[in-house]
């Protein structure tokens, strides 16, 4: 055998150049996706608009008696201003009960993205156990948690979601976030949907798992007499993040459309908490005399979803392995 | 083939019996049925102590499943209320076809749902063929011209379309093809109903009537399935029998129909197949913004006043098509690409 000679001098332009980290040749490959870059300004924006934008809003309410800012604001109705046009005063109208569209849909926003991140976060958590439990474990319960899977994928997605917010309706208290007093269908419309939503993901993480199990770091890991929930915590779900943070993504824009529908349908976030599903709600019945109604709420749905799309689709572009040798 | 046919039925048993026990048990949050029976009035005490015990409803969840499953004649009812069954039931359960009675029509199930398939039907299968045809013509031009212009400008599109909310599209429609055209004195199309009632059904009002919700429903699915038809063919052109195919001398034309078409089409086929089932279900929304009397609607009425006979006879049977299209969408698959083998 031969042995190549050892060099005594370390030369440094003669060692190959360190090789960039995935998460850094992902990112780069992020950046230069064009349409993610402005899905992610897109995001932004929307993001500013109700944060920023809640800080500004105020106006005189007359059922007040006073001049108010804010969420109270958003909420108060002036039974003379019903259906205003859209005008210096009301940037974007006034609705059926005499509010401020253009607050409403600032405070609105707020609740749809919160929705949308949680049960996403939420649809994310219980994909990746079951897809990771079924297939770690396998045997009966992979069969059971697999045939549970199906049979919910066999349901169209809208009966579903109907379904389970009837079942779950007005079963939650009220809560306060930020400051924020919440009514309770906010948790349920968040748990409803991310129990609609994980069948996808658990299909796609059980697959993974089923091949990473294999592994002989795995096998390591066992004999080291590491415990079942460490090994798929810290050895499995880590290997399968590249679909389980695109499925993240496109969850949120697929949560707030399904919060948009299920608020269409009547069955949403009930209460003076507005949404941009419920500002909708009726809305058609006023699709000639008073086309801002619908057109505000639904133009912000269409950028959000339109720009996490086009993030998720960046995602998906930059966090595919088989692509990381182009760079 | 055979023995893989009787396997997957086999494997569905389990699997719907699977989907009417989840689904019977999300049905008990409905609400009270027997509330909405008398229409507007409440019913008063002691009717409502008899209907319940006529339903069935009196008895524990387990025992209504089975009643569900497979009827109540074998089981002496108590009708009198004094504790002691007495008649046996009068339903068959669904294992010998009987989907029972709708509690609010008062009708069998399957009556009420031969009323509005026909309409859903119609709504879905003419939009699921401007589906198919939309989604290859312009998948197919745009994976030809691929990073044009143009292309850019389909994918732009084809993005903003899958984002949007499906009753946002309608309104949007309504809005330009309906209202404005009405305004500027242009044909404009009508946006509620299947006829105009003053001009009586006929072939071309009901054309008239379906353009609108059959653009709502196609827009979007063109919209994600032409994306899907555009990666599928740039794969299939990529390939080396394309290019063997060009190499022998073949026009672009054949190696385009020939070669490459029927290659890319066939996720195509599974993409299609494996939404037909779906069809049955009706597009709710669409149904509802268009006053469509339809499946969609026919479920969301009947939610709304807890009728779970009907709504279990929708869902289940939504669901035994999806395990038979899954059967038929592989066994057409496997006829298309000899490769794959069922075995």
């Amino acid at each position: 055998m031969t042995a190549i000679a050892p060099s005594n001098r370390l030369d440094a332009e003669a060692l190959p150049p360190q090789p960039a980290s995935p998460a850094a040749v992902a990112w780069r490959r992020f950046q230069r996706h064009r349409l993610a870059m402005v899905g992610m300004f897109m995001l932004l924006a929307v993001a500013l608009f109700v944060t920023i934008g809640s800080l500004f809003v105020h106006g005189y309410c007359s059922g007040l008696k006073q001049d108010v800012i804010g969420e109270r604001w958003a909420n108060c109705n002036d039974t003379s201003q019903i259906r205003q046009p859209p005008s210096s005063s009301y940037l974007f109208g006034t609705d059926s009960v005499g509010r401020d569209l253009f607050a409403r849909v600032i405070f609105g926003g707020q609740i749809s993205l919160l929705i949308g991140v949680c049960a996403a976060l939420l649809e994310v958590i219980v994909g990746s156990i079951v897809g990771a439990v079924a297939a770690y474990y396998g045997g009966w319960v992979d069969n059971v948690l697999m045939r549970l899977t199906e049979a919910m994928l066999n349901i169209p997605s809208l009966f579903l979601l109907i379904v389970i917010s009837k079942f779950f309706g007005g079963s939650l208290p009220d809560i306060n976030l930020f400051g924020r007093h919440l009514t309770g269908s906010v948790a349920v419309i968040i748990l409803v949907i991310a129990l609609t939503s994980w069948m996808y993901l658990a299909r796609i993480v059980r697959a993974s798992v089923l091949s990473l199990r294999e592994r002989d770091y795995v096998s390591a890991a066992r004999a080291l007499g590491v415990s079942d929930r460490r090994i798929i915590f810290t050895h499995l779900l880590p290997n399968t993040l590249a679909p389980i943070v695109v499925t993240a993504t496109l969850g949120v824009a697929n949560a707030i459309l399904s919060e948009a529908y299920v608020s269409f349908l009547g069955l949403g976030v009930t209460g003076a908490t507005a949404t941009w599903g419920n500002m909708l709600e009726g809305a058609y019945r006023y699709l000639e005399a008073a086309p801002w109604l619908w057109f505000f709420p639904g133009i912000l749905i269409l950028l959000t979803v339109l720009g996490v799309n086009f993030v998720g689709d960046g995602l998906r572009d930059a966090l595919d392995p088989g692509g990381l040798k182009d760079l | 083939m055979t023995a893989f046919v009787i396997r997957r039925l086999l494997q569905a048993v389990p699997q719907l019996f699977i989907i009417s026990v989840l689904l019977f048990g999300l049905m008990q949050a409905f609400g009270d049925p027997i509330a909405t029976l008398g229409g507007r009035t409440p019913p008063r005490a002691e009717d409502r102590e008899r209907l319940t015990r006529l339903l069935g409803l009196d008895q524990p969840v387990w025992m209504q499943y089975a009643f569900w499953l497979a009827g109540n004649d074998w089981f002496m009812m108590d009708r009198d209320g004094d504790g002691i069954g007495d008649t046996p039931g009068g339903r068959r359960g669904v294992l010998r076809g009987d989907w029972g009675t709708s509690l609010v029509t008062r009708k069998p199930v399957m009556e009420d749902i031969a009323d509005r398939l026909p309409n859903t039907l119609l709504l879905g299968l003419v939009g699921e063929i401007v589906i198919i045809i939309g989604s290859l013509t312009i998948g197919i031009y745009s994976a030809l011209n691929r990073y044009t212009f143009v292309d850019n400008v389909i994918t732009a599109l084809s993005f903003a379309g899958f984002s949007m909310p499906v009753f946002w599209l309608a309104l949007m429609l309504m809005y330009i093809f309906a209202v404005n055209f009405r305004r500027w004195g242009l044909p404009y199309l009508p946006t509620v109903g299947m006829f105009d009632p003053d001009v009586g059904p006929s072939l071309s009002e009901l054309l008239r009537h379906m353009v609108l919700p059959v653009a709502t429903l196609s827009l979007i699915s063109i919209a994600g399935y032409s994306r899907y038809v555009r990666s599928s063919m740039l794969d299939v052109l990529g390939q080396d029998y394309i290019r063997t195919a060009k190499a022998k001398g073949l026009t672009a034309v054949k190696v385009l129909r020939k070669h490459a078409l029927q290659n890319a089409a066939l996720p195509f086929v599974t993409l299609i197949g494996l939404d037909l089932p779906f069809l049955l279900a009706g597009a709710t929304v669409t149904e509802s913004i268009f006053a469509w009397p339809g499946m969609g609607r026919l479920f969301l009425e009947r939610t709304d006043r807890a009728d779970y006979p009907t709504l279990m006879a929708i869902l289940m049977m939504i669901s035994i098509a999806v395990v038979f299209f899954q059967l038929i969408t592989d066994l057409v698959y496997s006829f298309l690409d000899p490769r794959i083998r069922l075995d």
